[in-house]
């Protein structure tokens, strides 16, 4: 079978990632078919950099099988490397250089020619709209047009993979839509994209399926759809009481909606109908500084799984 | 047409030395003459009037004894700090070579891209010093264009060990120790200011073990046409082992930084 009719292209079974006796990555089993855009949600320390690291074929696996592209990272990691672009969790630029220079220089080690490399870096800095920022050093860009170098650079290979490792972290709300939309953009045409956050908006935005993470474990599967229905209902009614009073509160509250979490901060209620439960506390005498009904989200379904919140 | 992958390495090390190439040619430059100048001629000229002084500096005056020695100072500390620092940024401050292992290119291609690099930047500097040599009718010899690759041999061989060691480092702690008690202590006592033979006697042998004495002697016998052929092989190939053994470790170190 050739390399290139191979599905999934990415497949890892009972991968572990240990760094002495610590285990990173604890054994996990996941598929990423191509053209698909597949998600690690997880929090701080979860393992996603550790796992995409491997992916990646820089870090060895310590054990179980990973194949990219039908490929052994441990004898072909040139060969898939080459086919793969890569945004780390913190960007890698020369400062000092221009962003023109960052990009020709990068696409020089995958043995592509200058000239070539010139007019994909062009079209990539039009893509990312930074076109104006050719011949600009990288050291007075802002967090956010960094990011977009980073991941025009990582185009320059014209990649069938592409590896995102926390690409909007620390970004503003604007500078994350821009980026979100060009993601969206590239898996239109085709490329396969796997990603990390902690954001469960992004995670919703741009994942086919996702799986999430909690101390180098898989904790659920499926796309963001199939988890929030399977471990949360509908809506969730967010309470906030005075600063301290959430635990003491709570127990006003027994037996509306389907489940609580009570936080530091606020108290969630998960139930089918947000407005008729918030009528519920209100009817009780209960009245809390602040009430929200939203929909429920992957951050909640993260508060399932794990108990904790995936506050960053 | 390919290009070696360690050349396509070495070529950002190489761009990111275009933009100080000015400043930076021009301090190879006078930074020499002004020691030259100062050194050589100043200190020069209270030597000479010594009573043996010529019988002790091999006939040659001190200007002509000092002067060859400064191609090969000068290539170790260029490239001494060349091997620390910026190593220490390609790990952890700029990430460069995690950014180059990303890529086709091996751990050992990119350690042997830093490897050109660090040749390059020590001959850049050797021959800003021939120039200023050149200057000088005592100095002034075709002896020169042998000094230069001679010089430069001798920047290798603190760049790749040093650089196999910064490799295996998490901090930038320990790198002024090093300027201050090997580099600086080699600088004096290497037989650049004087002949060992003034030294004491037990530390007559440790000075000949050092490299910088290997590269003052090859350096300064090449200026003066003075080099017997059997004490120039040992001088080379002590030079060029102290190179490859550095460079085949870092290739290792390497490997093991950046495939954690
Ligand atoms: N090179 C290393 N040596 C030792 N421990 C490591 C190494 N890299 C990661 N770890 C540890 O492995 C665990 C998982 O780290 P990893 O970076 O994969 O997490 P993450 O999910 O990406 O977290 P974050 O959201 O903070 O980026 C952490 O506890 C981390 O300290
Ligand atoms: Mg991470």
């Amino acid at each position: 079978m050739s390399s290139d009719t191979v599905n999934p292209l990415i497949s890892a079974q009972h991968l572990v990632k240990r760094f002495g006796s610590f285990v990173a990555v604890g054994g996990i089993d996941v598929e990423v078919q191509r053209g698909e855009s597949f998600g690690f949600l997880g929090p701080n320390g979860a393992g996603k950099s550790s796992t995409m690291r491997m992916i990646g074929c820089v870090s060895p696996v310590t054990e179980g099988r990973l194949r990219i592209f039908g490929l052994d990272p441990a004898t072909d990691g040139k060969q898939i490397r080459a086919r793969i672009g890569v945004v780390p969790q913190a960007d890698q630029l020369d400062e000092q250089l221009t962003v023109e220079d960052n990009m020709v220089l990068y696409g020089r080690y995958f043995d592509i020619p200058r000239k070539e490399c010139r007019r994909r870096t062009n079209e990539l800095l039009e893509f990312v709209q930074l076109s104006d920022r050719a011949k600009s050093k990288i050291e007075p860009l802002s967090g956010g047009m960094k990011r977009r170098v980073t991941i025009a650079r990582s185009l320059i290979n014209e990649p069938e993979l592409l590896l995102l490792d926390e690409p909007t972290t620390g970004l503003d709300p604007q500078a994350r839509h821009v980026l979100w939309d060009r993601l969206y953009r590239l898996k239109q045409r085709g490329v396969t994209l796997v990603l990390t956050t902690h954001y469960m908006d992004e995670a919703e935005q741009l994942c086919d399926r996702l799986v999430v993470m909690d101390q180098g474990k898989i904790v659920a599967m499926g796309s963001p759809q199939d988890l929030i229905h399977q471990y949360s209902p509908r809506e969730v009614l967010e309470l906030r009481y005075s600063a301290g009073a959430n635990e003491a509160r709570a127990g006003e509250l027994d037996g509306i909606g389907h489940r609580r979490e009570v936080l530091p901060d606020r108290v969630l209620i998960y139930a089918d109908d947000g407005e008729a439960a918030l009528a519920e506390v209100h009817a009780r005498g209960s009245h809390p500084e602040s009430a929200l009904v939203r929909r429920s989200s992957l951050e909640d379904v993260f508060l399932r799984l794990t108990g904790r919140s995936l506050a960053d | 047409m390919s290009t070696p992958a360690a050349v396509r390495a070495w070529e950002s090390h190489f761009t990111l030395y275009r933009t100080i190439w000015k400043s930076n040619m021009l301090g190879a430059f006078l930074q020499p003459l002004l020691y030259l100048v100062g050194m050589g001629l100043g200190v020069g000229a209270l030597v000479d009037r010594g009573n043996d002084a010529e019988q002790l500096l091999d006939g040659l005056t001190y200007f002509q004894f000092l002067a060859p020695g400064l191609l090969a100072t000068t290539a170790m500390m260029v490239s001494t700090n060349e091997a620390m620092w910026p190593v220490m940024g390609g790990f952890k401050w700029m990430r460069g070579f995690h950014a180059q292992a990303a890529t086709p290119l091996s751990p050992g291609e990119v350690a042997g891209g830093l490897a050109l690099w660090h040749a390059t930047k020590a001959s850049i500097a050797v021959v800003g010093v021939a120039a200023v040599l050149a200057m000088f009718g005592e100095t002034r010899s075709f002896g020169l264009l042998l000094a230069v690759p001679f010089g430069a041999l001798t920047g290798v061989a603190f760049s790749a060990p040093l650089t196999a060691w910064s490799a295996t480092r998490e901090t930038d702690n320990s790198f002024p120790a090093i300027n201050r008690f090997i580099i600086m202590p080699l600088f004096l006592f290497g037989g650049a200011f004087y002949p060992i033979s003034q030294l004491p006697d037990w530390m007559e042998p440790i000075a000949e073990l050092t490299p910088l004495w290997h590269g003052v002697e090859l350096c300064r016998g090449a200026v003066h046409g003075r080099l017997g052929l059997g004490s120039t092989l040992v001088h080379v190939v002590y030079l060029a082992s102290l190179a490859l053994i550095g460079w085949l470790i870092a290739r290792i170190t390497f490997a093991r930084k950046l495939a954690a």
